[in-house]
């Protein structure tokens, strides 16, 4: 039996690590974008189809501050 | 079927993961000189550099994929044989592989210049940053050879560890070809604000000391005191152990938009500091592009390529449009760009002031091809997409 989890990506975001140098909103604008004072904005819990752009977000980050579950 | 990956640097890494993800699922061995896993290295020149160097901290996360990759890690690729199929390392141990990555980067440039050697120093690897870390003291006498971002980034931490810095590059300005005259003044004036002492458009003709550097002579005559010298005057791509192959060597490997390396014996990719490569957004002729989002970007692609030739197919054809980007933080300031601002012919500040948060843009004759900006990352969204719609 699979769990309603298994069908979840979840995003965390190291706040003390994160410039927001935005490269992370190119790769999933759905789960990232900087607000007008260039602060990140993310949804911490998408779909199992948004992995592979998510995981793609967090490899792109120059901070390395995307954690993908 | 093995893949050998020389180099173990984020282009490595990420042409290791691009592999398994394309469906390869043999041994894959991946050769680095030092003696880390991969590690981000932009920090070594701010962060790092001020407040000391944890390498568990810029180790980069690996997938669950790689997990059975063997990693010879203090290890020097010496030579390969595409004819034999083989890598043979410093120490004479010969790797076969059936498909090889070529990952090896590049070193920092070092110029010969007269006198004493000991106080020069270099800022590429984790093991140049403990070795200066400990120098950066106040008061310390550092004199920066180059004006480029390692130069400046360097500059503005050293400050802040409270060393006295000059700065000495021929240009005219700091980050002139990235940046053009405007923008590169503008960052000048930030570092002199900051205490930053610039000699431009002079090299240095001689360091002068005993057993160690004391003090550096310029072309101009200008002596500078110098307890330490960092020299960040450009790159060279580590190419010699792949000679004897047929390669075009010119500048890096030149590979094509799929990042294979043109040769008829060996299944070869490149990726990353060293891949010559052309981008389909900037009129496709063939660059090293040493920005930081290049390694992820080419070993993408060129794992997929590896895969598919492993595989008895064809590498996917579809032209390469990856979209350069590079930061820098100097002092509180965070620049940011999208594109090929180095290309340009015609350059303009379009918003803002070159000593402030500003956008600006740069064209050629085919438009707009790249932008930056100081203190304005999320306003170069809309430039970003323009860019990308180039193609």
């Amino acid at each position: 039996m699979t769990s309603p989890k298994a069908e979840v990506v979840t995003v965390t975001v190291d706040r003390s690590k994160c410039q927001g140098y935005g490269q992370c909103c190119f790769e999933a604008d759905d789960v990232f974008h900087l607000d007008e004072d260039g602060k990140l904005v993310y949804i911490p819990e998408s779909t199992a189809g948004r992995r592979a752009d998510i995981e793609r977000a967090a490899d792109v980050c120059p901070m390395q501050a995307i954690t993908v579950a | 079927m093995s893949v050998v990956i020389v180099g173990a640097g984020l282009g490595g890494l990420r042409s290791a993961e691009s592999l398994r993800a394309a469906g390869y699922t043999g041994p894959i061995t991946v050769v680095g000189d030092e003696p880390y896993l991969p590690y981000n290295r932009p920090p070594l020149s701010k962060d790092a550099l001020a407040g000391g160097i944890d390498l568990a901290g810029l180790e980069f996360r690996r997938k669950a994929t790689v997990d059975d990759v063997e990693w010879r890690l203090g290890s020097h690729a010496a030579s390969a044989s595409f004819a034999d199929h083989t890598v043979t390392l410093a120490d004479g141990t010969v790797l076969p592989f059936d498909g090889l990555v070529i990952a090896s980067g590049i070193r920092p440039r070092r110029l010969p210049i007269q006198g004493p050697d000991q106080g020069r120093h270099v800022l590429r690897t984790a093991d140049d940053a403990m070795g200066l870390r400990s120098l950066l003291t106040p008061g310390s006498h550092v004199v920066i050879m180059g004006a480029g971002f390692i130069g400046c980034e360097t500059a503005a931490t050293a400050r802040q560890l409270g060393a006295e810095v000059a700065v000495v590059a021929i240009d005219a300005e700091p980050m002139i070809r990235p940046l053009g005259t405007e923008l590169g003044a503008g960052m000048r004036r930030r570092h002199e604000a900051h205490g930053v002492h610039f000699h431009l458009g002079h090299s240095i003709d001689a360091f002068a000391g005993g057993d160690r550097i004391r003090s550096v002579s310029l072309s101009n005559g200008t002596e500078l005191p110098a307890d330490v010298v960092i020299e960040a005057v450009g790159s060279v791509a580590n190419t010699e152990w792949l000679a004897g192959n047929g390669l075009d060597l010119t500048d890096g490997v030149l590979v094509d938009g799929s990042m294979r390396v043109a040769t008829d014996l060996a299944p070869v990719v490149a990726v990353g500091d060293i891949a010559r490569h052309p981008n389909a957004l900037f009129g496709g002729i063939a660059r090293r592009i040493e920005h930081w989002n290049m390694p992820t970007e080419t070993g993408r692609r060129a794992g997929a390529t590896l895969a598919a030739l492993l595989a008895g197919g064809e590498p996917d054809g579809a032209p390469f449009t990856a979209m350069p980007s590079f930061w820098s933080d100097q002092y509180d300031y965070a620049l940011q760009s999208f594109g090929m601002p180095g290309i340009a012919d015609r350059i303009e500040v379009v918003d803002g002031d070159p000593d402030g948060p500003c956008i600006v843009e740069y064209h050629d004759s085919s438009g707009l091809v790249g932008v930056v900006g100081v203190d304005r990352t999320p306003d170069l969204i809309p430039y970003r997409k323009q860019l990308a719609a180039r193609v």
